[in-house]
């Protein structure tokens, strides 16, 4: 039988879990009456728009609302509520549990030093408006929300990938997405140095940082087995040794008065 | 494609286009005034810059993806690499955004506190005195390059003899800091602290008034109060464009808001005014920093936070006591669990709001970890800011920007 590894999440996950554990969550306190916060969420609803959940997390408002409106909703905190910078915006990848992107942007009010979070869902496939209208800086945050999750943003001015390759497979936060790479990222570079034809010749690249080749003798070569930098390893003795120096015997050698241990492995 | 002859050579960064009458050229990515690794594709009419598209990417690691395959306080040191300039900057903002989740942010002791903002005001330093370099010398004023780095270098011996290292400190850790103050260091300080002032004097005698370094800055490179909000400027280039605002005044983290110092603020709008703004700021940093170091002796020698279930116990215990062992090698091995929840920690690095936006699950890995870094933005910005503008001022208002790409491309 192959071993299960499951294909939605391939991100690093606890090794242990105690199961009867249940992570607690970061207080969501409601809004207090007549604050700041209560204020933006009464014109965002004076404006028709549809507020799904409103809380205030470690300080920060945040706002659920449909994706439909996410042009009124920043319109109107733009507008009524003073917000005037946007400072973040991007996604986060809830396929693996309900098929769903959400996408926040984290805006911020410089007058009354105020943050708000705005947070709406997507489905998989389904389109977003873009920002950039509004703000400027979604030019870029939407950019690499593309290329890190393939979000697709309707009406942006120049969509295409920013940090990866033009002609890339594959979008790298997908929780799907392996740390290391997936196949095609393991051809990129072939492909393009040598070309589709050498892959044969080449082999795939390794992409885990952390390999050893037992076999590889020029980088990786055990104590005792060297090989000549540039030396055919076919042609040189690699057969096991026994080694007389006993490695624990050099080590316990009185090095102030200079035993004969030490001389002789000079 | 080009089709080089004799009449046509091939020019490997050039590209003519008849039609139009525009000339296309590349800019980097190996190029000494695009700081790091900016390759920009400009549309030229003459010498005036008619597009400007920037490309990045070139140095792009993963760091996020690689935050949410390791445990918290694996990927700290992971954070030097952002903004390699001033390390402790990133550090930290990390560590405030776990701190913030876990809720262990007033738990961190006072000592801890005053070591990490003097550790992030020297980085301050640091980092603003590399700008003044790297700046002048692409401007054109060489000499300013080697008197700079001579007092970044101190700066750096100091940081070298707190924690080791040059550039990546990894000097924070989630919870406070790992190591007390060596012995002369606050007197070392002290001394920096001393002739910093003087310096800073030097470099404005010889720069600020300078009728070249003027014509070269003045007026280049404007951002309006308007596209400064709107292309999510930040730092300087806000502060430039006449917005006072400062996340070290306005929502105050560590001890900034006992600390007695100004934010200074221009509206000048241009790359000139932004120069004095930085001035300034290291002025201010001498502020802070001479009013920590009598805040220092004050305090009491712990150094990390009391949270069991997060934090490991000091090493004494640890050696000691058999149940903070246990704790101990609990969160070395599996990492803490911090709570369910989102947070989004803004700071102000030296290049303006750095920012950790954490969703957490309750898992030792981070669901997902997204690095607001302000030299992102400010390269976005690049496409407007260098449109009218002439091809000589391009190399200026790029070192305006101070934009360093270890945190541009993640």
């Amino acid at each position: 039988m192959r071993r299960y590894s499951p294909k939605k999440n391939v991100q690093a996950k606890a090794k242990y879990n105690d199961r009867f554990w249940v992570a607690p969550r970061v207080p969501r306190e409601s809004i207090e009456e007549g604050s700041y916060f209560a204020e933006a969420v009464e014109a965002l609803q004076a404006n028709g728009i549809e507020v799904l959940e409103s809380f205030v997390e470690l300080g920060q408002l945040v706002v659920k609302i449909n994706p439909e409106q996410n042009i009124a909703t920043l319109t109107t905190l733009k507008e009524k509520s003073c917000v005037k910078m946007c400072s973040e915006l991007s996604a986060v990848d809830y396929l693996e549990q309900d098929g769903e992107f959400e996408i926040f942007y984290q805006l911020l009010n410089l007058d009354r030093a105020q943050r708000v979070r705005v947070v709406t869902r997507i489905k998989e496939g389904q389109a977003i408006e873009s920002i950039e209208k509004i703000f400027k800086m979604a030019n870029f945050a939407e950019r690499e929300m593309y290329d890190m999750f393939g979000i697709y943003v309707n009406n942006h001015p120049y969509l295409k990938r920013i940090l990866m390759p033009d002609d890339w497979y594959g979008h790298p936060l997908l929780k799907t997405y392996p740390l290391q790479g997936d196949e095609h990222a393991s051809w990129y570079e072939v492909d393009k140095i040598f070309g589709k034809e050498y892959r044969d010749v080449i082999g795939p690249e390794i992409r885990d940082t952390a390999t050893i080749d037992r076999y590889d003798t020029e980088r990786f070569s055990r104590v005792g087995h060297e090989v000549p930098f540039g030396a055919d390893p076919e042609l040189v003795d690699t057969t096991e040794k026994s080694i007389e120096d006993g490695y624990s015997k050099t080590v316990l050698t009185d090095y102030t008065t200079g035993s004969r241990e030490l001389e002789n492995r000079r | 494609m080009q089709q080089p002859n004799k009449l046509k050579p091939f020019f490997e960064n050039l590209n003519f286009e008849r039609k139009d009458n525009t000339m296309v050229i590349n800019f980097g990515p190996q190029h000494p005034s695009a700081h790091g690794q900016l390759r920009l594709v400009l549309e030229l009419q003459g010498e005036q810059v008619v597009k400007a598209y920037p490309d990045i990417g070139y140095l792009h690691r993963g760091v996020e993806k690689m935050g949410e395959n390791m445990i918290y306080n694996e990927f700290l040191p992971t954070t030097d690499r952002l903004d390699y300039i001033a390390s402790t900057s990133n550090n930290y903002a990390f560590a405030l955004a776990v701190e913030r989740l876990l809720g262990i942010e007033d738990k961190v002791p006072r000592r801890a506190k005053v070591i990490r903002t003097m550790l992030l005001e020297i980085n301050r330093i640091i980092s603003h005195l590399f700008f003044l370099a790297t700046h002048a010398l692409d401007v054109g004023a060489m000499s300013i390059f080697l008197y700079a780095f001579r007092e970044r270098e101190y700066a750096m011996d100091l940081m070298e003899d707190y924690c080791g290292a040059r550039l990546t400190h990894a000097a924070v850790r989630i919870g406070g800091v790992p190591l007390d103050l060596p012995a002369d260091w606050i007197s070392n300080l002290s001394n920096f602290l001393n002739k910093l002032p003087e310096q800073i004097k030097l470099y404005e005698d010889l720069l600020t008034e300078n009728r070249i370094w003027k014509m070269r800055l003045e007026d280049v490179g404007v951002l309006s109060p308007e596209d400064a909000l709107s292309w999510g400027c930040t730092g300087p280039m806000l502060r430039g464009s006449g917005h006072a605002y400062d996340i070290r005044k306005e929502e105050p983290y560590e001890l900034y808001d006992e600390l007695d110092f100004d934010i200074p603020v221009t509206t000048r709008c241009d790359s000139y005014g932004r120069y004095r703004l930085y001035m300034e700021e290291m002025k201010e940093s001498v502020k802070i920093l001479r009013q920590l170091v009598s805040m220092y002796p004050k305090t009491e020698p712990k150094l990390m936070a009391h949270a069991p279930q997060y934090i490991s116990a000091p090493k004494e215990e640890i050696m000691t006591q058999n149940y903070a062992l246990m704790q101990h090698f609990v969160l070395v091995t599996q990492g803490m669990r911090p709570p369910k929840g989102t947070v989004y920690a803004p700071t102000e690095s030296p290049k303006g709001e750095l920012g950790f936006y954490i969703v957490s699950e309750g898992e030792p890995y981070a669901y997902r970890m997204k690095v607001r870094a302000p030299s992102f933005f400010h390269t976005g910005l690049l496409q407007e800011l260098l449109v009218g503008t002439y091809i000589a001022d391009v190399v200026t208002i790029i070192g305006s920007t101070n934009i360093v790409f270890g945190e541009v491309d993640r």
